[in-house]
């Protein structure tokens, strides 16, 4: 075990399960370790059926296999020593896929009947409840009831119901994946507003790469009941053995840039990536500011030479540092270093035959700028994100409907 | 004339005893519903079962094996002794009893609907928000089951105004004791006093037909409200 393992089985989320689910017909096998620290958002990502549910579920009690569970050195479970804590002692919140508010009780009513079970202790720093209705803007609809809330805003409020019972760690089973993709556009700037404003580690269950490159800043990889791969989120998505899982149609990596400019005249926004330009349609982002975005492997193309009389407005400068080609299918998988990240490029195994790529080749790398679409862009908050204090800034939306 | 304190005996005394029998029946059907609706028991259905048997067994039977087990012999005369009686049957108790076994399925069965149709979800929820199991049946799964409740205290008590077979058998026809209202218009019907019989039966008509009027608009609105309870 290394040390940074180590530390984070002491000061983290630790978990272990290994077992079977359900019965003998339907049944399930699971068997998954990772550790997550106590902060940002972990992403618990694969295919649909894979477990990443059912770990979840494990971790809050709701479902029971053999393994051990620590959260923050405290033990929730510990199977080896028959130690096992029910669901309600255990100081999570969980966000259900559909909200699933209480439909005899009011929002508000909601919104406190975990907050009134959690005790009075306060943590550290830990949020009012006025503090929560306004990071969530639900601030008017407390005296409505359920049914009278749109999906948004009933996934909102079941979030906040979430927060107020004082977990220690929130857990979200693809708290989106039932809402139409405006209401997930409403609804992630609240999400991504989360780990900054509490200070609350996060562990998010998803099937959707675009949902988890915009959001986690960890990810654990699951496939069939097994971890593939956990590490951090950059890291992850540049690996192209990692291709079958992290979805090849979909893959594609996450880069840091700051925003240069805007162009109000041709509304285009320039961003700075390693000292080169990169212009996308414009995004309601300040100058100056650092942001993530998440370039497609398949919006990427490259060229020996730099392409001039040519539509698309990237051209990157870079070198190739790895090239998998997918055997018995036409495409292969390009990483190209772009001053000092990494970018992916998805490409027929044709084309790098015919332009003689090898690892260290000098390459343009080109991407439409209408290939970014309003998802692509999000704040950055990067590895070395701070914890700070509620309420100092409203959710930001990083790019809206023009 | 017509004499009114000899007709409302009989109604007061099915009122109280159908009042009684509800609230006995909500009591001690409620946990049985529960255990029916969430039980992974194998036995769950032969229970079931016999909460349902009265649906199907001719009154008289019931009655029949009702006497036995509340006369000086049975369970019930052995009770009545620790009370200074020598039986349960032709008592006001040993009707209460009777109409407990016989309109428990009426309310048994609407409740258990109830919890089985909101599902684990709400329970799920409650118990991630710190609401231990006791916490969630009344916070949450009472609440939630609030139709069934209501549709089955409603039928139970209506199934008990309108019991005869039973009564009849393990009650006999004592005035203020168990003289209920079917007794007493069989009675009037037998001795041929037709008015009392046709107020008591025209009452009892009219009181049915608004009992399953209120109960049907009752459902609707409640199940309107609750419309969001299933996923």
């Amino acid at each position: 075990m290394t040390r940074a393992a180590a530390a984070a089985r002491e000061n983290g989320i630790d978990a272990r399960f290994a077992g079977r689910l359900g019965d003998r017909r339907n049944g399930f096998s699971l068997d998954i370790d990772f550790t997550a620290p106590l902060q940002g958002i972990t992403a618990l990502f694969g295919p649909s059926g894979c477990g990443k549910t059912s770990l979840l579920r494990c971790i809050a009690g709701l479902n029971r296999l053999p393994g051990h569970l620590s959260v923050g050195g405290e033990a929730w479970q510990d199977e080896a020593r028959g130690h096992y804590l029910p669901p309600h002692r255990r100081a999570v919140g969980y966000v259900f896929q559909e909200a699933s508010l209480f439909p005899h009780l009011s929002v508000a009513k909601n919104l406190l009947y975990g907050a009134k079970r959690a005790g009075t202790e306060t943590r550290n720093g830990a949020p009012s409840f006025d503090d929560i209705v306004a990071l969530l803007g639900i601030d008017h609809l407390l005296e409505r009831a359920p049914e009278a809330l749109s999906g948004g805003e009933r996934q909102r409020v079941a979030l906040g119901r979430a927060l107020l019972s004082r977990p220690r760690v929130l857990l979200m089973d693809e708290p989106l994946s039932a809402l139409d993709r405006m209401t997930k556009e409403e609804i992630l700037p609240y999400f991504e507003a989360l780990p900054q404003a509490l200070g609350l580690p996060i562990l998010y269950v998803s099937h959707d790469i675009g949902e988890v490159s915009r959001l986690a800043d960890r990810m654990v990889l699951i496939a069939k009941g097994r971890k593939v791969a956990e590490g951090p989120l950059q890291a992850l998505l540049e690996r192209l053995d990692l291709s079958p899982e992290t979805g090849r149609f979909e893959a594609g990596v996450v880069v840091s840039a700051r925003v240069a400019g805007h162009d109000p005249n041709f509304r285009m926004t320039r961003l700075e990536l390693g000292g080169q330009p990169l212009s996308l349609p414009q995004a309601d982002v300040a100058v100056g500011e650092d942001v993530r975005l998440r370039i497609r492997a398949r919006d990427v193309g490259l060229a020996t030479q730099r392409p001039t009389g040519i539509s698309f407005r990237n051209v990157l400068a870079g070198t190739i540092q790895e090239i998998v080609e997918e055997p018995e299918t036409a495409f292969a998988e390009t990483l190209v270093e772009v001053g000092g990240q990494r970018l992916r490029a998805r490409l027929t195994r044709e084309a790098v035959a015919e332009l003689g790529l090898t690892p260290g080749t000098p390459v343009f790398a080109l991407i439409k700028s209408v290939a970014f679409d309003r998802r692509a862009l999000s704040a950055a908050h990067g590895e070395g994100r701070e914890e700070s204090s509620v309420g100092q800034e409203a959710p930001h939306h990083v790019q809206q409907q023009p | 004339m017509l004499d009114f304190a000899e007709l409302w005996s009989p109604i007061r005394l099915t009122l109280e005893l159908a009042t009684v029998t509800t609230l006995v029946l909500l009591v001690i059907g409620t946990p049985i519903a529960w255990w029916l609706a969430r039980s992974q028991s194998r036995w769950k259905e032969a229970v079931a079962a016999v909460v349902a048997l009265p649906l199907v067994l001719p009154p008289t039977v019931l009655g029949f094996y009702l006497l036995i087990l509340l006369g000086p012999e049975g369970p019930g005369g052995w009770i009545a002794g620790l009370f200074g009686g020598r039986t349960l049957a032709f008592t006001f108790e040993g009707l209460v009893i009777g109409s407990v076994f016989y309109s428990m399925p009426f309310v048994v069965q609407p409740i258990r609907n109830a919890f089985e149709a909101f599902g684990e979800r709400p329970l799920e929820v409650a118990a991630t928000l710190r609401a231990s199991p006791w916490d969630r049946f009344w916070s949450v799964a009472l609440p939630l089951a609030r139709p069934g409740l209501l549709t089955g205290a409603v039928l139970g008590f209506a199934h008990t105004v309108g019991e005869f077979g039973v009564i009849l058998m393990i009650g006999g026809n004592i005035p203020g004791e168990t003289r209920v209202l079917s007794i007493a218009v069989y009675d009037y019907v037998e001795t041929l006093q037709w008015t009392k019989a046709h107020i008591l039966a025209g009452g009892l008509l009219i009181f049915s037909f608004l009992v399953i009027l209120t109960m049907m608009l009752l459902d609707r609105r409640l199940g309107r409200r609750l419309g969001q309870s299933t996923p």
